[in-house]
């Protein structure tokens, strides 16, 4: 449990991608089996045991803490599992420390109200730095900035295989994946591909700029919406049901709905939207759905998930993935037909003759639901990855605001020294409003020149955080803007970025929410 | 000498030493201990800022602490200096005075104070643990404890040093080709954190910020060994590849640490057990090392010393004073100005602006759903 705790507590602390990488290399190089196995599993989400509830904690510390000191500790702390784990007091003599293995088997077989008397035993072993693993663990929520691909990716430089052989052999693999280890330290030859429902890296596309487009030939290409919505890949095989989120994550317990529609056996390629009498809701409202354990039915009937369907892999047993693009649509159109699955329908195909013609049709789409188009030439296979040339994602051209710079916070990592994350906001009134933040869009020259500004017109500070003289103009860049009941501004802009740095231009000049809100799509 | 007894003294403690707008003061020998503002005279406890200030007339400190002040202040550092060793016992007006070790960095001291068989400890600043480069601090009877809460909440145990250090020398074996800049106080954290690197074994040199040069100079000089420190002016970027350096806690992670190869941020603090302060300083490794006690350190010292009435002077009062009361003892909270309330200094309380609090613009990483 020590090994996994420092390696929880390291992966919390380090921002770079590498680092996380390099941190779980580490931990597989100096833990035995099975322990890297299930720590392997509590990373990747693939633990199942009876879980704990935080209010079933807090009774817990109450029995052993003073509860006024509980309550101050609490109030500096500001985060329930870390104050339990710090104030614990320590018992002399306590039980021998648990390994990650046994926490995990115990629970696998104990009924929830045993659980604390466990916990009990257990947090009495542990250090605090275990106790917080520990919480986080068995509370069902690891958060710690990995998610399992990133997991998988460190075991695959780790064992210096490609990622995609790993997340082909995954799922014909359980806990504490002995196999799997074996073969990473060469010792035995690679699993067997699995049969049930893993996931398949999903293929991904290529920005288009403008200016590249007329070196493609348009004949050989499809288009279709690129709809705002989380990709998704739906696989049902033999009976089991998983829905992956681009990144491999399963997310399925959060979209109960979509699962119950899974009555077929295949493995299809989508996107997640939230549909209203057929029309698409702004991407906020599949955010209510995200990031959730379990739906109440109330969210079910108020955020209803649906699917639209961009490309089939499987089809009962059969891969497709080696057909051209072309193909696969026909047999996705036919299966379709065939299958009618509920909260399911087809992206449509967008026929056209020229890049004209099609970039008209994008500029027309004034739906929010409506990112830009893809392109896919008729004979791509479907390949994990981003390949350069089959698929192409054409934006739609960005909406841009002229905001005026309120505070800067530092960055992570070797943005560290810089004021690089930006808050800014457009006039009500007299008054200077927040509307959204931006942290990427500018060179790293204008990073040094944003800062050395920052730096020079700080009016306060709050930690990382400086507030700055109203002097600045930033012209920001959104793909749309949205209401929002979670903003003072009440508007939330997507994938807002500085598209400008308007040196030139005096914030008095710069637009008014009420520009902002005129953008705002029902 | 002592009275344990529930009655109380024939002169109550607060009727000879009062808390004024300068800070502790002791009537019957005419002084203050740690004055915020320029004093006649002054008892200093340990060399930090907020302790030890410039501008006394006479001062009254152990030797090292005055050795200090010189160091910082210059001629500044008071116009009479009067060294007291350990132990030794001095008289000033009608109250007997000794400086007892504190723990908490070199020369620091705890007070002893007597008047007509009344004995008041006041501790500065202290810890329990062992520090290679100090004395250790050491309990002595007493009828009034005055104490700091700096960590003052049952949230804050520190670990053992060395397995913090053991972090440290880890990351930099993980790490070859990155350097390792770490924050620490410039008086004392930084003499300690590097003490504690060579005891673990660790013989290349150390590099130093130049504001840390002047008190390693004369920490060595006072005989503590701190083996080859290198200034980290003037050097190439790669002289920084697989090394360590020390600076203040305000460089680490700003434009000074720009000279270093793609430094991992390590922070040497208590403060640094709470997720929160360190993520919000971009702090990649958190060192919880505290010259500090912590919360048993506090509540241990205040059964050693078997008080039967507790005065706490900065920190997290409340808590303590709570606990002290719940042990049956008299506790208050002397509301002292001019502490440092983070105990090490450079270490801001960080309020929260207003800003726009979610990111609307990205698309959520998935599986971050709330906890707790």
């Amino acid at each position: 449990m020590k090994r996994f705790a420092e390696l929880i507590d390291s992966l919390i602390f380090t921002p770079s991608r590498n680092g996380k990488i390099r941190l779980m290399g580490d931990y597989f190089t100096h833990t035995p089996d099975p322990e890297r196995g299930i720590a392997l599993a509590a990373l990747t989400g693939g633990l199942t045991f009876t879980d704990a509830k935080p209010a079933a904690l807090r009774n817990l510390v109450m029995t052993r803490v003073d509860p006024v000191l509980y309550g101050w500790s609490y109030d500096f702390v500001g985060d329930t599992a870390e104050t339990i784990s710090l104030i614990w007091p320590p018992r002399p003599g306590a039980n021998r420390e648990p390994t990650l293995t046994e926490v995990v088997e115990t629970l696998a077989e104990t009924k929830r109200a045993d659980v604390p008397k466990l916990v009990e035993r257990w947090l009495d072993a542990l250090d605090a730095q275990g106790r917080y693993a520990l919480i986080k663990l068995i509370t069902g929520s690891l958060r710690i900035g990995v998610s399992a691909r990133l997991a998988k990716t460190a075991l695959a430089e780790w064992g210096g295989q490609p990622v995609d052989d790993i997340e082909e052999v995954w799922h014909g693999l359980t806990p504490p994946y002995l196999p799997l280890f074996a073969w990473l330290e060469g010792r035995e030859e690679r699993p067997a591909v699995g049969e049930g429902a893993g996931f398949r890296p999903l293929m991904l596309a290529s920005p288009l700029e403008d200016v590249d487009i007329a070196a493609l030939e348009a004949s050989i290409y499809r288009a279709e919406w690129k709809w705002d919505g989380i990709r998704v890949q739906l696989v049902a095989r033999g009976g089991e049901c998983r829905i992956y989120s681009r990144t491999g994550d399963d997310i399925g317990p959060a979209f109960p709905d979509i699962l119950d529609a899974m009555e077929f056996d295949a493995v299809l390629d989508g996107e997640l939207l939230v549909l209203r009498d057929g029309v698409v809701a702004p991407f906020n409202d599949l955010q209510q759905r995200l990031n959730r354990k379990a739906v109440t039915g109330k969210m079910l009937l108020d955020y209803p998930a649906y699917v639209r369907l961009y490309d089939i892999l499987f089809e009962g047993p059969e891969d497709l993935r080696q057909l051209g693009f072309e193909e696969r649509r026909q047999r996705l159109e036919a299966w379709y037909a065939r299958t009618t699955p509920r909260r399911m329908d087809l992206s449509p195909m967008l026929p056209f003759e020229t890049w004209d013609e099609l970039a008209e049709l994008r500029n027309g789409a004034r739906e929010n639901a409506i990112e830009g188009l893809m392109l896919k030439r008729f004979d791509s296979a479907y390949v994990a990855g981003r390949p350069k040339g089959p698929w192409f994602k054409w934006k739609r051209g960005a909406l841009t605001l002229d905001t005026v710079l309120m505070y800067a916070q530092r960055g992570h990592g070797k943005r560290s020294s810089f004021y690089s994350d930006y808050t800014f906001g457009a006039w009500k009134g007299d008054d200077l409003v927040p509307v959204g933040k931006a942290y990427s869009g500018f060179t790293d020259e204008e990073l040094g020149m944003l800062d050395r500004w920052v730096r020079n017109h700080t009016t306060k500070r709050y930690g990382p955080v400086r507030e700055v003289e109203q002097g600045l103009v930033l012209e920001v860049a959104f793909d749309s803007v949205h209401r929002s009941t979670r903003h003072k501004s009440g508007v939330a802009m997507r994938f807002p970025r500085v598209s400008r740095i308007r040196w030139d231009k005096p914030p008095h000049e710069a637009d008014r929410l009420e520009t902002l809100e005129r953008l705002i799509v029902e | 000498m002592t009275s344990s007894s529930a009655l109380p003294p024939a002169f109550p403690p607060e009727s000879w030493i009062k808390v004024l707008p300068q800070g502790l003061y002791v009537e019957p020998g005419n002084f203050f201990v740690d004055p915020v503002r320029p004093a006649e005279r002054a008892v200093i406890t340990h060399g930090h800022a907020d302790h030890a200030r410039p501008g006394n007339i006479k001062v009254l400190a152990t030797p090292d602490t005055l050795a200090i002040m010189r160091a910082r202040y210059g001629d500044g550092a008071g116009s009479s200096l009067q060294p007291l060793p350990y132990g030794e016992r001095l008289r000033i007006g009608e109250v007997d005075v000794r400086f007892v070790p504190a723990g908490h960095v070199l020369g620091s001291a705890q007070a002893v104070l007597e008047y007509r068989g009344c004995r008041i400890v006041v501790s500065g600043d202290y810890k329990r643990r062992s520090d290679p480069t100090c004395a250790p601090f050491e309990p002595v009877p007493c009828d009034v404890f005055v104490t700091e809460a700096t960590f003052g909440l049952p949230v804050f145990r520190h670990p053992p040093d060395g397995r913090e250090i053991a972090r440290l020398l880890h990351s930099v074996e993980l790490f070859p080709e990155r350097s390792h800049v770490v924050g620490a106080y410039a008086l004392g954290k930084c003499q300690r954190v590097i003490a504690l690197i060579r005891r673990a074994g660790y013989d290349k040199p150390i590099f130093l910020h130049g504001a840390h040069i002047p008190l390693c100079n004369l920490y060595r000089e006072l005989g503590v060994d701190l083996g080859e420190l290198v200034p980290a002016t003037g050097l190439k970027k790669d002289a920084f590849v697989g090394g360590i350096v020390m600076a203040p806690p305000s460089a680490v992670a700003d434009r000074w640490a720009r000279r270093l190869p793609d430094p991992v941020i390590c922070m040497a603090s208590g403060w640094m057990t709470v997720r929160q302060r360190a993520r919000q300083r971009g702090v990649e490794l958190p060192l919880v090392i505290s010259d500090h006690a912590d919360w048993d350190e506090l509540c241990q010292t205040i059964e050693d010393v078997g008080a039967p009435e507790l005065w706490v002077t900065h920190g997290r009062e409340e808590a303590l004073v709570h606990h002290a009361t719940g042990r049956g003892i008299r506790a208050r909270a002397l509301a002292l100005v001019g502490f440092d309330e983070e105990g090490q200094g450079e270490l801001p309380d960080v309020e929260h602006p207003p800003t726009h609090d979610a990111n609307p613009g990205t698309k959520p990483g998935l599986g971050q759903g709330a906890l707790l």
